[in-house]
């Protein structure tokens, strides 16, 4: 597949909606207005209109079923050449970082020399099915031959359970359990403390507040719905009143609360990728390079592994190839799915037996210089729209990187399934 | 946009109703493009003239391209109907001469078939050799506004073309819309057609603007929409502008149609469009300056803000746009310049003294512009619409609704396509005749005649 050198991948530039906690702004917009709007954001601020672009990647986790070619619809609707061609993905919270790496591999693998790499969620906009005894009786339905046979399918309406929608859940199918149900078993296995993850917490709406307040996110989110900045951010709060909070999902002896878990979030994001020469052809600036990424999986059947820890495993095996340790970067931004996922897998990586065993490493990673952590935010403070975060992540790494003028970042992001997808950013 | 009336006089069971209560009965207008090789190739055209003109022959080739097979007499067999006469009056200097316009019509509107198009050619008057040349040239847009009067009621329009000397060759386009269901909307209308801007080097008889660039301001609505639509359908790569606001309807448009969306505001954006323009296509073919807003107020209650939004969209923004294009020389050869001017802009209108203004001017800029352009062979010409069915129109109070309806002769309104057809004809290579100008879409509105 591969007809000459591979190439560097540069981002180009990146635009997303404030993200809105769920049944606020958002609440009336669907997944295409607002991927198609942020798409239109991208568009016009790189003056895009008519290009035919190598591909548009993306997605959404909450997807309605007349959605399923979700991303090409928005792609007709966003300026962009109609002859753009554009897929859906769907990895979780992992999509939105999954279709930048598939994005950058094209590009540097020269199949295409640039495209958009994209996401959208809402939990405002959730799909809500049939029951399952409802859709049988439909499929049998439209298959019966007869009339009689219609008529005998039909009376299974008569059974009322048959009208209860199925909600969608913020569950594991394999396990059952919630999200932060898992998070707060390894939470619990690895000892990490209430006061540890309200403190990041805190740490996030802080480092947010302030890089709002310096104008950094300017050019990378757009106003919109009347929206300047992510609802969810509270660069107020205090520890005192993060402490009063109850815990969200073991009432008992938890650590996890509504203030140190990322809340249930409206938003899409996309971030344009290219070749080098394509950006200089048009002028457009070249923000950072996407130089490296890795997804792995674990086993968390029977908490054999815990549900969120997927990118501990991916990282070692990309610091490996290459030839990098965990402390050679400028910058880690681990997303905030929870405080305590932060937490545990920095936890890990400190752990001798932990890297030798799990990870098959000859000793601990180490540590990080926590000055270094998610140094303006991540979605504890700006909120998760699931397959939106990647590229909130991706946009604000790479600015990052460009204001440094050289260095590295890392990126980080667990989703649902156990698994982590990964990337290094550089400039 | 409906009229009620239209559909009530054309339907069978409610006609009689209407006709006996005396309320005016339009007919449905017959409407389309006049693209194609051969607009006119299954049409019943009569072709006539006087003695002395010097546009006949060149009014029978025209026809002949355009797919008529032109008649030089009433035919016999009475049930034939006629959709299109064509007279030449170049020839009338005389008094006398002038009962060409009679002996020529008289027999003629009684054959008339429903929507037929009436073209009468005169000299110029100012290229007559005398003062009663002059006058009697002059006296031909009489009879043919009276005779639009007349054959209104029946959906039919007629229309006067002065053509100079030296401009024979170039009236091709102009009887492609005259003859053509494009001017549905336009009758009781003068164009002159003229030798002054320089001829285009390619006169495409269809997909007229196949290759060419237009840009479209206030596009994504209305009559801007509909204009962006016609362009598009005869070729052209269709940059379609308009503000925030609008940015829906603008995406979907240009989806539709194949054509560039640009979000932007005109008023003080004329930098930012120029480059868009240089950096996607390098330039311009088509410019329609469509974009306008009314906020309307009489005078003595108009707050001096609502004045000064009317004149920078409407007029300033014109101006900077194009002295940004001139500036960086973006319009190509043989382009085409449209601006939007109004009924309003002819006649006056209570509360519109800001509206009127800036509409008006636009009369005089294209007058006073066109010359300066003439030798690159562009042309630089207004439209000016009458009450044109559009969301717009719509929310305008029902009486006062009605009253504007109805005071033309085809007792209607026009819609949006029909200022988009003479918008379109104005905009291809063969209407390289007509610059400087104002044509009126208004079906021959009593206002500002």
């Amino acid at each position: 597949m591969l007809t000459g050198k591979p190439r560097r991948v540069a981002i180009v530039a990146a635009n997303r909606t404030p993200f809105a906690r769920s049944g606020t702004a958002y609440a009336k917009l669907s997944n295409k207005t607002m991927l198609t709007d942020t798409l239109r954001g991208l568009v016009e601020k790189c003056r895009l209109e008519g290009e035919r672009l190598g591909e548009v990647a993306g997605g959404a986790v909450m997807k309605h079923s007349s959605d399923w070619n979700l991303v090409r619809e928005c792609v007709l609707s966003s300026g962009l050449s109609p002859l753009t061609p554009a897929y859906d993905i769907q990895q979780a919270c992992g999509t939105g970082l999954e279709a930048a790496i598939l994005v950058a591999n094209k590009i540097a693998l020269g199949q295409i020399d640039c495209g958009i790499a994209c996401g959208s969620d809402t939990t405002s906009d959730a799909p809500i099915e049939v029951s399952r005894g409802m859709q049988r009786m439909l499929m049998d339905l439209n298959t019966a031959k007869t009339n009689t046979d219609k008529l005998k399918i039909a009376t299974r309406l008569l059974n009322p359970k048959l009208l209860l929608p199925k909600l969608p859940a913020n569950s594991e199918p394999r396990s059952g359990k919630s999200m932060g149900q898992h998070a707060e078993i390894t939470a619990k296995r690895l000892g990490i403390t209430r006061e540890a993850q309200d403190k990041l917490a805190l740490a996030s709406h802080q480092n947010l507040g302030k890089a709002y307040d310096k104008g950094f996110f300017d050019d990378l989110v757009m106003p919109y719905q009347g929206l300047k900045r992510d609802n969810n951010l509270r660069p107020d709060s205090t520890l005192a009143k993060m402490a009063s909070l109850k815990p969200a999902f073991d009432k008992k002896d938890g650590t996890i609360t509504a203030a140190n878990a990322s809340p249930l979030t409206d938003g899409a994001s996309a971030v344009l990728l290219a070749s080098e020469e394509w950006a200089k052809a048009r002028g457009l600036p070249i923000l950072a390079y996407l130089t490296d990424a890795e997804v792995a999986a674990v086993d968390f059947i029977d908490e054999r592994e815990g549900l969120l820890m997927a990118p501990a495993y991916a990282i070692p095996r990309m610091l490996a190839r290459r030839g990098l340790s965990l402390q050679d970067f400028d910058y880690y931004e681990i997303h905030e799915a929870f405080a305590a996922v932060v937490l545990s897998t920095l936890a890990v990586w400190e752990s001798a037996t932990y890297c030798k065993t799990q990870l098959g490493l000859p000793g601990a990673l180490g540590k990080i210089d926590r000055k270094k952590l998610n140094v303006l935010g991540s979605s504890i403070a700006a909120g998760h729209p699931f397959a939106a975060t990647g590229g909130r992540v991706v946009g604000t790494l790479a600015k990052l990187l460009s204001e440094k003028g050289s260095g590295r970042g890392l990126i980080s992001i667990c989703a649902a399934g156990g698994q982590g997808v990964t990337a290094i950013l550089e400039r | 946009m409906s009229d009620y009336l239209v559909r009530l006089a054309n339907d069978k069971t409610t006609a009689n109703l209407i006709r006996a209560l005396g309320l005016p009965a339009p007919v449905e207008l017959r409407r389309g493009g006049t693209d194609g090789v051969a607009p006119l190739s299954g049409a019943v055209v009569l072709a006539g003239g006087g003695a002395g003109g010097f546009a006949q022959s060149a009014v029978k080739s025209a026809l002949r391209a355009l797919g008529a097979k032109p008649l030089e007499a009433l035919p016999a067999d009475e049930s034939l109907r006629l959709n299109c006469v064509v007279l030449d009056a170049t020839g009338c200097a005389t008094p006398e001469s002038l009962r060409l316009l009679y002996e020529a019509f008289n027999p003629v509107l009684r054959r008339l078939d429903r929507c037929a198009r009436i073209v009468v050619l005169a000299a110029m008057p100012a290229e007559q050799a005398d003062p009663v040349g002059a006058a009697v040239a002059r006296g031909v847009e009489g009879f043919v506004r009276s005779l639009a009067k007349e054959v209104g009621k029946r959906g039919a329009t007629a229309n006067l073309i002065y053509v100079s000397r030296s401009a024979v060759d170039r009236l091709q386009g102009p009887l492609r819309f005259f003859c053509g269901d494009g001017c549905a909307y336009v009758t009781g209308q003068v164009l002159r057609v003229t030798g002054d801007a320089a001829a285009p080097s390619d006169l495409p008889a269809m997909q007229r603007l196949a290759g060419k660039v237009a840009l479209v301001t206030g596009a994504a609505r209305g009559i801007g929409a509909a204009v962006a639509t016609r362009l598009a359908g005869e070729g052209a790569k269709v940059v379609c502008l308009d503000v925030a606001p609008a940015r829906d309807p603008l995406y979907e448009l240009a989806l539709r149609i194949g054509g560039t969306p640009l979000v932007l505001d005109v008023t003080g954006a004329a930098g930012d469009l120029s480059e868009f323009l240089t950096g996607k296509f390098g330039g311009v073919d088509v410019v329609v300056h469509n974009a306008g807003i009314t906020r309307d107020k009489t005078l003595a209650n108009m707050k001096p803000e609502l004045w000064d939004q009317v004149i920078a969209v409407n007029l300033q923004a014109i101006v900077a746009v194009d002295r940004e294009l001139d500036t960086k020389g973006l319009i190509r050869d043989e382009g085409r310049e449209i601006c939007l001017s109004s009924i309003s802009g002819v006649a006056g209108n209570y509360g519109q003294s800001n509206y009127a203004a800036t509409k008006a001017a636009l009369i005089g800029y294209v007058a006073a512009r066109a010359p300066q352009l003439a030798a690159r062979g562009i042309t630089v010409n207004a439209i000016a619409p009458g009450f044109i069915e559009t969301p717009m129109t719509a929310k305008i109070p029902m009486m006062m609704r009605e009253v504007g309806r109805r005071l033309n002769s085809l007792s209607q309104g026009g819609q949006p396509e029909d200022v988009a057809e003479a918008i379109c004809f104005l905009a291809c290579p063969d209407a390289v005749g007509v610059t400087g100008q104002t044509l009126r879409v208004c079906g021959q509105s009593v206002v500002g005649a």
